[in-house]
């Protein structure tokens, strides 16, 4: 018998005259839609909070985990992210495929990341990218690698990531981030909250260990709309 | 169905028993008073932190019921979601092994480092690899197991042995870790102080040219996702990152408990598992990935599915809700008996409440016997469960199960055994229980402050580990008989 054989058979046996409760047959069914499971969650699945105060409750808890907040308008992005660069003094900088940039500030060399070695990523003093979700009650930014936002390894390597989060990718709860993300599911995820960090010293928290040490977020509000 | 060429059940092997039985393994730990201030600390502070965070949650409740009915699931229809998980895993450019036992799960894992012809692999923290003891394995096949958790770095640059489930170096103080450091770190500067910060910056130039030249990553996983063949590792610093993104080769070994059905049941899991864990809102980093993709990350991808004695402890109609374990620590950081002894008194790489009925479960319960009886009983890893394992009805459950063994193989069954049978003897009938009354209230004369410290054998061996209350001057029934006369 094969380890594979044996190890199922032993599951089967280890049941045998019972009758287990569920049906089994939850992971055949669709991802979303009428699903009966979905009425029993006694949880909270829909947010509770929504314009502004939404964006007020990411920033704070954002910043509660040591990223750096900045708030902008739509028209002034452009601004902010150049002087969020100056104040970093980068220089050269990944800007992944699919994020539309406004002019950088002179002296700020945007790199074409995806597809660089490790080496030469840890050369560059930055990375800009967009998200796929953010999640306010935890302060928490979802990657999925779509368009704009870059490898996995291009947000990792280099000391400093700066990440525009814009209003209508803001949600409350993760229940509301895990729906939005279905089907994506099959795409590299990085679920991000807060600068890299290690409690393993007398469980004091110390931010900035292998992940970039510094994260920081332009939330861009709606503009209106 | 038949099962008759069925084998004998697996009996887990590897860093799952120690050398020595929990009361004399404790009582060296409890002589330690430096290893006893760092865990009250530390089990302090994590304390705080998690209740902060779960009093936050309006739907705490709500989210331990749904996180015990996901792992029931699970658990209930366990090989057809392994089945889809490795249809799933498959089809999006993954490979899926099977391994029995620790020795099979060393040996692939092993045979694929070897495939690839490196020297040296970078390992993300996972239990699972201590539990099958793999970095003995691949330094028996001469390649170097970089440990790049830093608590596991610590753990693995001291020579020494995790005792937590999350915090591997919990038992060690920052003036000892820097000790460890200056000793071992090869290129570490000589004036290292002993702020967290420093370090953690030191680990992190120690690991940092590691990481960017790793040929192969190995990791363990906190979630598979059935439905999606999706992985998911919940980390803080970085490291697990980098051993999952940049290596051209990564290894998962996982338990084949922590499969789940859905992509759904992470919104429930990714709630419970941080506030429970580091008494986070949500940690730092986690990761998901579903086989290999194209231009991001590893090229080749294997996961490993090991049983090592979960298929026993699964036959277990009590005890396998102890399979539920999502690996948060919780229990361990609420429990009066981990607090003071620490884990390596446990002897296995899963100590604590947890850990004394997942272990004994996974060896057998006559490899570990000694450890359902480390516990008072008194329920607060039931209560901070995220998952709502009743930790403590296993404990009972297995005792009960040490002493049938023990009667069948007519060896004489350990002292906490005979006192509870012969308390049993004596309850069973009125008057036995009466006579045994009245002789201990003879007892009294040995009561220091309420508590008898030492009891006469053969009972002596109970007291060996605790104290016995001092017994009443008078037993309740003697008392409503002296009120109320002789019952009807």
């Amino acid at each position: 018998m094969s380890a594979r054989e044996e190890i199922l058979a032993r599951i089967r046996a280890a049941r045998a005259g019972e009758t287990p409760a569920g049906d089994g047959a939850r992971g055949g069914r669709p991802l979303s839609g009428d699903d009966p499971w979905a009425r029993e969650r006694g949880y909270r699945t829909a947010g509770e909070v929504h314009g502004p105060a939404l964006l007020d409750l990411l920033a704070e808890r954002l910043a509660d985990y040591r990223a750096v907040v900045r708030r902008a308008e739509p028209a002034d992005l452009g601004a902010e992210i150049c002087a969020a660069l100056r104040r970093r003094g980068a220089r050269r900088i990944a800007v992944p495929p699919g994020l539309e940039l406004p002019a950088l500030p002179d002296g700020v060399e945007p790199v074409a990341a995806d597809g660089l070695a490790p080496a030469a990523l840890d050369a560059l003093d930055g990375v800009v990218t967009g998200a796929a979700v953010a999640i306010a009650e935890t302060g928490t930014i979802v990657l999925d690698g779509s368009p704009g936002q870059g490898s996995r390894g291009v947000t990792l390597v280099p000391d400093y990531h700066l990440c525009i989060v814009r209003a209508e990718q803001v949600v409350h709860l993760v229940p509301e981030a895990v729906a939005r993300l279905a089907g994506r599911g099959t795409r590299p995820l990085t679920w991000i909250s807060g600068p890299s960090a290690t409690s393993d010293i007398e469980l004091n928290r110390v931010e900035g260990v292998h992940g970039p040490r510094t994260l920081e977020v332009v939330i861009v509000s709606g503009g209106g709309h | 169905m038949t099962y008759l060429g069925m084998p004998p059940p697996v009996r887990g092997t590897g860093h799952l028993r120690g050398r020595q039985p929990f009361p004399v393994a404790a009582r060296r730990a409890l002589a330690d008073a430096q290893l006893r201030h760092n865990l009250g600390n530390a089990t302090q502070t994590i304390r705080a932190k998690r209740a902060r965070v779960v009093a936050e949650l309006p739907d705490w409740e709500a989210l331990r019921d749904a996180g015990q009915a996901i792992k029931a699931e699970a658990i209930a229809h366990l090989d057809s979601y392994l089945e889809q998980l490795e249809t799933n895993v498959t089809l999006r450019g993954g490979t899926v092994h099977w391994a029995r036992d620790a020795g099979e799960a060393c040996q692939i894992v092993t045979g694929l480092v070897s495939a690839t012809g490196a020297s040296e692999v970078v390992k993300v923290k996972s239990l699972v690899t201590d539990e099958i003891a793999l970095n003995e394995a691949l330094a028996a096949a001469r390649i170097t197991a970089v440990e790049t958790d830093l608590a596991e770095l610590i753990v693995q640059l001291g020579h020494d042995w995790p005792s937590h489930i999350l915090v591997p170096a919990i038992h060690r103080n920052r003036a000892e870790i820097r000790e460890i450091f200056l000793r071992e770190m090869d290129g570490v500067d000589p004036g290292l102080t002993d702020e967290p910060a420093a370090l953690a910056e030191a680990a992190r130039l120690y690991l940092r040219r590691r990481f960017l030249s790793a040929r192969v990553g190995i990791s363990g996983a906190n979630f598979a996702i059935a439905e999606t063949g999706t992985l998911c590792v919940v980390e803080s610093e970085g490291n697990g990152r980098m051993c999952l993104t940049l290596p051209q080769t990564l290894i998962t070994v996982m338990g084949i408990e922590k499969v789940l059905p859905t992509w759904q049941d992470l919104e429930v899991f990714l709630q419970l598992l941080p506030r429970s864990a580091t008494g986070e809102r949500m940690n730092p980093y986690t990761s998901m990935w579903t086989g290999v993709t194209p231009g991001d990350g590893p090229q080749e991808f294997h996961l490993v599915l090991l049983d090592n004695g979960r298929t026993t402890a699964l036959a277990d109609p009590v005890g396998r809700q102890a399979l539920h374990c999502i690996r948060c620590s919780a229990c361990l950081n609420v429990c009066p008996v981990y607090e003071r002894t620490g884990g390596h008194a446990y002897g296995s790489v899963y100590p604590g409440p947890i850990g004394a009925v997942l272990s004994p479960q996974l060896t057998g319960i006559e490899a570990n016997a000694s450890l359902p009886y480390a516990s008072s009983l008194c329920g607060a890893c039931f209560e901070v469960c995220p998952v709502k394992i009743d930790i403590p009805s296993i404990l009972v459950h297995l005792r009960g199960q040490h002493v049938e063994a023990a009667r069948e193989r007519r060896r004489p069954p350990s002292p906490e055994a005979i006192t509870m049978a012969a308390a049993s003897w004596a309850m069973s009938r009125p008057d036995r229980f009466a006579a045994a009354q009245r002789a201990s209230g003879l007892g009294r004369v040995l009561g220091r402050g309420g508590r008898v410290r030492r009891l006469p054998p053969p009972l002596a061996a109970w007291t060996r580990a605790r104290d016995a209350p001092a017994p009443p001057e008078r037993t309740f029934r003697q008392w409503w008989r002296d009120e109320h006369g002789d019952p009807p």
